[in-house]
């Protein structure tokens, strides 16, 4: 158990009245000030706690959103200029949660690959690691559905792209696409059950994986950097010796995190918030119009790796399957690695290269779907250059080694081949 | 070994990994920014700019207003942002007889105009956004006669487009030279040459047109200019903040070895 419950037993009498019937401070108590993580904890361990903050922002500004956002497709557009041109501070509120959406992304991303890189998905924390797998699903889910709401020409064509995906599903899959949609494309019966999920089924659901998540790491401890167990050192009252207590050394080192988050989020609020048409398109400032085909369709950015291991496969139902191995396989990594070290720090050459090449052909793959290999091309082969050749080239390149890494970390790990170095007992850093 | 320098070394290693990661996110961010444009000239106007966005305002009202709609701006809001008073508005800007709380949306109607011009004139009030200020700028100054065209005009910022040259009469009649080609359409367009004069010189014409693009820069975002002006605040409250957080976090872990 990585928590210590402690009846508390307030002096004040309303709060004693209450603790008597229902412990909720000594429930805190035990999740905060006498939940203890390794002191050894830098940078990487600043995004899970950034996570619960933008979701807070998105919800609380997504609150104000509703208020006056239309759901229709006649109306829709109109009231998000609506809310950035005549409510007060709506500009602010809007931009706060089109950034936190995108940013929501980067600390989930940043949050992951640490899991990866120091092991955390591993025994004992499948479980947090299986649920952070399920949160990360259904928060494409939401931004998806979100992306669609503005009814911009590229929520538009975006939702009729990603929404086509399941006609590529044999026999049903024409009537599954018309069933999702409510029409034949996508449309007002569309928007309005989007909006239905994005503002109050699929928050709940991340809510609830959210405590899900804490609740499986408090029981089994934090991971650290050095992927060492500091339950098997202990200081004679019980408490690990290399452990804090996450209240108040966390909750202070997580404020400063938060603030110093804030104020780059800040940053590209007020004086970036299109990110030079990354978090918000250029053609999502035009109102949906199935007349009018965008240039070029493509997800916004957190969704483009994916999008590429789809445009990278040349039929279409493969090209599902494979974007969604893509995801699929990473719920697997307890299994898929054996190994036993877990921090990057003691594990074998082979796991620092792999990792290294699997992060590499992430961002890869994500500058494939998101049309950067396409416009650099003509400039770097010469303008006769043929894109498409080039670009499915590079970008199977990297499909075949973001699938790799499941495949070598598979036979790399199997019976001691991976040459490790010996894990200390103790932490060896900290700040 | 020095027990400090470990962990110097480590944090130094993690900030100057993320450093780079965030450098090179903002440089392939930076690229597609330069790039999305076209390969175009930037005309880098300013929203606050007031004079340029006001002079940009009277000639949109003159010369595009009668086709071009700006649907979710309102007329008491221009006054308001480039400091107008509501006579000022009225006079200047409000030709449709529309009140200082309106929309400035015309009265064109749509089915007739679409039969005019080929298609309806679009509103302009998210033009800036949708495709930039320098398509807009340089799309202003890129008009030519064209006999081949419906209304006998072309562009060749934007081939074929259905508009005719709406400030023709200040920039002049302008032709495109042509390279060496075949068939009746000649080459590709060389240079574009003003052959009748307008009322106003090029350089002259440069500044309305910029001043239009800054308009409609402005249209685009109203809210622009609170939030730059607001923002400044905002970071430093948060650096002062981030910072005093930081000191009672170095308070706390004071006394742990």
């Amino acid at each position: 158990m990585g928590t210590t419950f402690v009846r508390l037993h307030p002096r004040n009498k309303v709060l004693a009245w209450t603790e008597d019937r229902l412990p909720w401070l000594s429930f805190l108590s035990a999740h905060t000030s006498g939940y203890y993580a390794p002191k050894n904890f830098n940078l990487w361990y600043y995004f899970g706690s950034l996570a619960l903050v933008v979701l807070v922002n998105q919800i609380l500004t997504g609150i104000f959103l509703t208020m006056f956002y239309k759901a229709s497709a006649a109306q829709a557009f109109a009231s998000v200029e609506y809310i950035m041109r005549d409510v007060e501070w709506g500009w602010l509120i809007r931009y706060m949660h089109s950034t936190g959406a995108s940013l929501f992304f980067v600390v989930v991303y940043l949050h992951m690959f640490r899991g990866l890189m120091y092991g955390s998905y591993k025994k004992p924390r499948e479980l947090v690691w299986l649920i952070g797998m399920l949160i990360f699903l259904v928060l494409m889910a939401e931004a998806f559905m979100g992306y669609v709401l503005p009814w911009g020409n590229m929520s538009f064509w975006g939702a009729k792209v990603i929404i086509s995906l399941f006609g590529a599903v044999p026999v049903i899959g024409d009537t599954l696409v018309e069933w999702i949609m409510g029409d034949y494309l996508p449309a007002d019966a569309t928007l309005n059950r989007f909006f239905a999920l994005h503002v109050i089924a699929l928050p709940l659901v991340l809510l609830l994986l959210v405590v899900l998540h804490l609740g499986a790491l408090h029981e089994v401890g934090s991971n650290n950097p050095d992927g060492v167990d500091i339950k098997e050192k202990k200081k004679p009252d019980g408490t690990p010796l290399d452990g804090i207590a996450f209240h108040p050394y966390y909750t202070v080192k997580d404020l400063f995190g938060t603030g110093f988050f804030l104020l780059l989020a800040a940053f590209i609020i007020f004086y970036a918030p299109t990110f030079g048409g990354w978090f918000l398109e250029h053609d999502n400032f035009l109102p949906a119009n199935n007349l009018a085909t965008p240039e070029h369709i493509k997800p916004v950015w957190y969704f483009t790796p994916f999008y590429a291991m789809l445009r990278m496969i040349p039929a279409k139902l493969p090209g599902v399957i494979v974007m969604f191995a893509g995801i699929v396989l990473l719920f697997f990594m307890p299994w898929i690695d054996r190994g036993v070290v877990k921090s990057v720090r003691y594990r074998g050459l082979g796991y620092k290269i792999a990792l290294g090449l699997f992060a590499i052909s992430f961002v890869m793959l994500g500058a494939v779907g998101a049309g950067v290999t396409a416009e650099k091309i003509p400039e770097w082969f010469g303008a006769d250059a043929n894109v498409t050749t080039i670009e499915n080239a590079f970008g199977r390149f990297w499909l075949v080694v973001y699938f790799a890494f499941f495949a070598f970390l598979g036979v790399y790990t199997w019976r001691g081949m991976e040459k490790t170095k010996p894990v200390p007992d103790r932490v060896t850093t900290h700040e | 070994m020095n027990k400090h320098s470990i962990p110097t070394s480590g944090t130094f290693r993690m900030l100057r990994n993320l450093a780079l990661a965030a450098l090179a996110l903002i440089g392939t961010a930076g690229v597609a920014v330069a790039s999305e444009e076209g390969g175009m000239e930037p005309v880098n106007v300013r929203v606050d700019d007031t004079a340029s966005v006001q002079r940009g305002a009277r000639l949109f009202f003159n010369y595009c207003s009668g086709c071009h709609s700006l649907q979710y701006m309102r007329y008491s809001r221009i006054g308001e942002d480039l400091k107008l008073d509501e006579k000022d508005v009225s006079s200047n800007l409000i030709f449709t007889g529309a009140k200082i709380g309106d929309h400035a949306t015309n009265n064109m109607p749509a089915n007739l105009s679409a039969a005019w011009f080929g298609k309806t004139p679009p509103d302009l009030s998210l033009e800036a956004r949708a495709k930039g200020s320098d398509w807009i700028y340089h799309y202003l100054k890129s008009f030519y006669l064209d006999p081949s065209r419906p209304v006998g005009w072309n562009n060749t910022v934007f081939p074929n487009a259905s508009m005719p040259n709406a400030l023709w009469e200040l920039q002049g009649l302008q032709v495109a030279v042509k390279g060496e080609g075949h068939g009746a359409e000649g080459g590709a367009v060389e240079k574009l040459e003003v052959r009748t004069p307008g009322r106003l010189n090029a350089a002259q014409y440069d500044d309305a047109v910029r001043d239009i693009t800054a308009f409609l820069t402005y249209a685009g975002e109203p809210a622009a200019l609170k939030r730059t002006s607001v923002g400044i605040w905002v970071l430093l409250y948060l650096a002062f903040f981030t910072f005093i957080a930081w000191m009672l976090k170095h308070e706390f872990w004071k006394d742990v070895h």
